[in-house]
């Protein structure tokens, strides 16, 4: 009897065997390089650490946006909303876009709101991406859009850009990374992880090569309101190029609202069209709650977020200077709230450097090789956190500096 | 004022210790302006003083503090004026604001215990001559003060490293 048990034929349930299970595009994407340093920070339970690694607004969403959310429950606001979100909220995205940004989307049929923008860039990559597909995508970047193209047997191709160029993309170097299997182009701007902004000047020889070659645009302008120079230039906005580009924002960054999940994209209704389907058979809708604050963020909400902006910006002077006070190179940042300070004077690997900086002076940084290629050698470094704070954050590391000499 | 020093005093209502280097930084202008700035200000008495806010329900001493209504008639020619100065000028009254509507000057005065805080009521506010009446209201707990919170739910809950 004993035996049969033993005798049991092999099955995929086997102890350790799971992986076979996996699709190959799960097996191949890689674990993000941002958990991996989550997980040594967090790891070491101390206190006194500071963190420039966090990529969201010290700030907690203004009380009026939260009050907002809070009434709506409490009138029992509790169900699904249309598949492409509240056309109330809809529309007042449509406004302010066309106010902001100078962009006009049919709140009606080029719009679809989303859960974070995250949600955006999975459905326009998928929608786009079939196996074999080139996707070009400037590096650093922030990371998703490489994993996600892989999900969908697309090839991502990272093109490397330059602190000597302000991490701007070059027609040059988009260029020299087109291929006859070349689809779509992703653009960060304003950057994360670098700062970065791209002026007008700057998009116009993007758009000239974007239709010589017939790509398609994936535009996460999600740091749009975060520019501290120039105004932020949306691609969608350069002749020619709105059906040719979808626009993926959202309410994280500039409207302090990371963790509601509100996102959104825009574009051709053909291309929205598609989104929508694989939005309504896997998310329905966007959280009515999440939908609520946003709408009396846009509604009534600008004067907060012109308040934040400016904070930033003051932090933001205070981090490039510190920077370079203290030997360390960097590129002055136009958008966001990173700024990308070179460690190459030291000799360490990016990694080296942020473990070194975590564990021997208490200041947690962002490697920036994590960021793919052109990042290593440098660390990102978020100023959304107190300048008290970041004063003592820039003395621990400058410390840490004068050691390493 | 300028749109430089309304900046100014914005930066420094939050952290008065910021340095006129840092503030400069911050506001991109140049540290000799900054500090410039700022001596006009205090010369103006724009700044007046700079004091640290206190949470005083965490210091062991026990303190008691009253907000009261204070109605009186004004003076012929100077208004409210000399019996504000009359009242204010007492080291235990904090602040005296004169007020539209159903009373006149309200003065916050800060004491060792109930006992104290009215007998000078007492024997010092409501013995003023033009003083008619006062209404003495004790602050039970302060939850907010000058745009700061006291309670501490505005901690950072954001995890220490994010995309």
């Amino acid at each position: 009897m004993i035996k049969d048990v033993e005798k049991q034929p092999e099955t995929r349930t086997k102890p350790g065997g799971m992986e076979r299970y996996l699709a190959a595009g799960a097996r191949a994407i890689p674990p993000s390089g941002i958990r991996r340093f989550f997980d040594l920070v967090s790891a070491s339970k101390d206190s006194s650490i500071i963190s420039l690694g966090v990529g969201e607004p010290d700030f907690v969403t203004p009380w009026r946006y939260r009050d907002a959310a809070v009434y709506s429950l409490e009138k029992g606001k509790t169900q699904y909303t249309s598949n492409a979100g509240l056309p109330e909220l809809r529309e007042a995205i449509a406004r302010y876009l066309h106010d902001r940004f100078g962009l006009d989307y049919d709140p009606g049929s080029e719009m679809l709101v989303t859960v974070g923008g995250s949600e955006a860039i999975d459905l326009a990559i998928r929608a786009l991406i079939e196996p074999g597909d080139e996707i070009l995508i400037p590096e650093p970047t922030y990371l998703p859009y490489n994993p996600i193209s892989t999900l969908s047997g697309g090839v991502p191709v990272g093109i490397e850009t330059f602190a000597e160029d302000q991490f701007k993309l070059t027609a040059e170097n988009l260029k020299a990374a087109i291929t006859p299997r070349s689809k779509v182009l992703v653009l960060c701007y304003p950057s994360n992880p670098t700062g970065a902004i791209m002026t007008r000047e700057d998009l116009l020889p993007i758009a000239k090569l974007v239709e010589e070659h017939d790509l398609i645009v994936v535009s996460d302008e999600i740091y749009a309101e975060l520019t501290y120079g120039p105004r932020h230039v949306s691609f969608a906005s350069l002749p020619g190029m709105r059906d040719r580009t979808i626009v993926v924002s959202g309410f994280s960054k500039a409207f302090a609202m990371t963790g509601w999940r509100m996102g959104y994209a825009c574009g051709h209704p053909d291309l929205i069209a598609a989104m929508l389907k694989i939005h309504q058979y896997t998310v329905m809708c966007a959280p009515i709650m999440g939908q609520v604050a946003a709408l009396e963020a846009l509604t009534n909400g600008m004067e907060e977020m012109h308040r934040m902006i400016e904070s930033y910006n003051q932090r933001r002077r205070l981090v490039v200077q510190g920077f370079r006070e203290i030997g360390l190179d960097c590129h002055e940042p136009q958008g966001a709230f990173y700024a990308f300070p070179s460690i190459r004077s030291t000799g360490l690997s990016s990694e080296e450097f942020a473990s070194r900086l975590l564990r021997e002076a208490k200041v947690a940084a962002v490697p920036g090789y994590v960021f793919g290629k052109g990042g290593e050698g440098f660390i990102r470094c978020s100023y959304a956190t107190s300048v008290a704070q970041l004063t003592e954050a820039l003395e621990r590391i400058d410390d840490f500096l004068n050691k390493l000499r | 004022m300028n749109e430089l020093k309304s900046k100014i005093l914005d930066l420094l209502k939050e952290d008065a210790r910021l340095s006129p280097a840092t503030i400069a930084t911050m506001l991109g202008a140049e540290e000799a302006e900054v500090s410039s700035a700022i001596e006009e200000m205090e010369r103006d008495h724009v700044i007046v003083k700079y004091a640290a806010v206190v949470n005083w329900s965490k210091v062991d001493d026990e303190k008691v503090t009253a907000l009261i209504e204070v109605e009186c008639s004004p003076e012929r020619g100077r208004g409210f004026e000399s019996i504000a100065e009359r009242i204010y000028l007492y080291p235990e009254v904090k602040s005296v604001y004169l007020m539209s509507g159903a009373y006149d000057l309200c003065v916050e005065i800060d004491g060792k215990n109930l006992k104290e805080v009215a007998s000078f009521v007492s024997n010092k506010l409501s013995t003023i001559e033009s003083v008619i009446s006062t209404k003495t209201f004790f602050i039970l707990k302060k939850y907010k003060q000058d745009g700061i919170i006291f309670e501490e739910f505005e901690d950072d809950h954001r995890l220490l490293v994010s995309p």
